[in-house]
């Protein structure tokens, strides 16, 4: 069972097509990164994957589930992790959490026993009393991916979960995530940062709404740094 | 437990925990109608002379009558004050997190109603206790009979909130539709003045009046109040509400892509 697949996924706001006919797949265990500058439809892609948009043209499958025809099954398999922080800031890390249990139908002893696991494995078991707004910005994504995994979802998709975070904290947060591809779970992970990528990682390069490669990292690259052949392939070149 | 009942339990109870963290808001909830009640009252009460109407069965002070017109206000302003929330929650993101629950998207947006509506209540129920403290009392029986009055038209007034939030893209343009909408609905109606005076002064404004949902939340409230219940009033409030709610649910639809834009 595919773990995700995108096929024939096309958008537009207006006149302005931001999608065109999108297709790739990420299998199973797999950390998939979306690489594209910014305006490439990451953001877009996103919003139809989660079923905040809705588009007639195309299919989008999460763990085998058609998102269209079965969207509650599809989403209840599906862990997202926004790229604007979403914690209610004057709720505590285990309020947040408890209220996106239930969200997903998890209440009493089930969602203490899930937050407690979740929170424990993101080393921010200690700080589940505290209010969001007292927690710096790589717990508060910390927080977030806990919350994600909650569910114990068989996709994860994340939405440039390291903007605005410190070296240390994307390198902490970028490395879980792909640890958590290993143990198992499906990452499509949309970035500009080439960086958080590694060789052995699937990836899917949008520009200008389109699928312009798909891949490992390392046969997208060659000889070249991933860097470089990302600037070549959507013709930005550094200031 | 059936998730449906644990996300309504979770969503009601965050938006009272939100509605408690916010005190200037209650504060402002109840120092609006009070200034009406106390101040607005008290000068027109001579300009207004009141015949007996019903549910009134003799002659009744101005303060009286509008007491059930500003419990009305309460609700009303709480209702834009929600759809206010529902807009900053999506401009902030966090109104993603509950559209992308597994749950059907007309339930989520009812358990939202459904908090908004358990505040209003307790607003109004906290205005009637300050109003009684004034000595403007009603029937110790109307204080229960008023509840279901209250949640229906307080559901009323959520549901259009939720409506023109489901509308409105962006912060900025709210205070111009809370302009539109509030003065408008609250002005004409019968919160302040019967609908017979309005009648003495322009049919036309009559006529508006009486279509007006508010104008029948109100009256439903009044004789809740006075321990009747107003069948039309009720019908009325009731049709209003699956107007908006429907027209609500359709505007969180993600094929209308009002939901959620370009991050």
């Amino acid at each position: 069972m595919s773990g995700l697949e995108v096929s024939g996924v096309s958008y537009a706001y207006g006149s302005r097509l931001a999608l065109q006919n999108v297709s790739f797949k990420v299998p199973s265990a797999t950390f998939c990164a979306l690489l594209g500058p910014n305006g490439a439809g990451k953001s877009t892609l996103f919003n139809l994957l989660t079923r905040l948009f809705s588009t007639p043209t195309g299919r989008i499958e999460i763990a085998g589930h058609d998102l269209r025809a079965r969207p509650r099954i599809a989403l209840s398999h599906l862990g997202i992790v926004f790229q604007k922080p979403t914690l209610d800031l004057d709720l505590t890390v285990r309020q947040n959490l408890k209220y996106f249990a239930a969200l997903h139908g998890l209440s009493g002893a089930m969602a203490d026993k899930r937050i407690d696991l979740c929170l424990d494995r993101l080393d921010m078991l200690e700080r589940s009393g505290e209010k969001a707004r007292s927690l710096n910005g790589g717990h508060r994504r910390r927080a977030e991916i806990a919350r994600a995994l909650l569910p114990e979802p068989d996709v994860l998709l994340l939405d440039e979960p390291t903007v605005g975070l410190d070296t240390a904290a994307r390198r902490g947060i970028t490395d879980y995530v792909h640890d958590l591809a290993k143990q198992g779970a499906t990452v499509l992970w949309a970035t500009h940062l080439t960086d958080e990528i590694q060789h052995d990682d699937h990836l899917v390069l949008l520009h200008q709404g389109r699928v312009h490669a798909t891949g490992t990292a390392r046969s997208f690259c060659g000889e070249m740094a991933l860097q470089d052949r990302f600037l070549q392939m959507t013709g930005a070149s550094p200031l | 437990m059936n998730p449906y009942v644990t996300s309504l339990q979770a969503i009601v109870y965050r938006e009272g925990l939100r509605f408690i963290q916010q005190r200037e808001r209650f504060a402002a909830a109840l120092v609006r109608p009070l200034l009406w009640l106390l101040v607005f009252a008290a000068g027109f009460r001579a300009a207004l002379g009141l015949s007996i109407i019903p549910p009134y069965q003799t002659y009744i002070t101005y303060e009286v009558y509008i007491v059930p017109g500003l419990c009305g206000m309460v609700m009303l302003f709480n209702g834009m004050q929600s759809s206010l929330s529902l807009v900053y929650d999506r401009e902030m993101g966090s109104m993603k997190l509950l559209l992308t629950s597994p749950l059907p998207r007309w339930w989520l947006l009812f358990c939202k109603l459904m908090g908004a509506t358990a505040i209003s209540v307790a607003q109004v129920y906290a205005f009637l206790a300050i109003t009684a403290a004034f000595g403007i009392v009603v029937p110790p029986l109307g204080y229960f009979m008023v509840l279901p009055a209250l949640i229906v038209a307080g559901l009323m007034l959520g549901a259009l909130g939720l409506l023109l939030s489901g509308f409105v893209r962006q912060l900025e343009n709210f205070a111009g539709i809370m302009n539109f909408v509030i003065f408008p609905m609250f002005f004409m109606s019968s919160a302040l003045y019967p609908l017979w005076k309005m009648a003495e002064s322009s049919e036309f404004l009559h006529a508006i009046c009486a279509v007006n949902p508010f104008t029948h939340a109100v009256e439903l409230i009044r004789f809740a109040l006075y321990g009747q219940l107003n069948v039309a009033a009720l019908g009325w409030t009731l049709l209003a509400t699956v107007v908006f709610m429907a027209v609500a649910i359709y505007s969180y639809n993600p094929s209308r892509t009002g939901v959620a834009r370009r991050g």
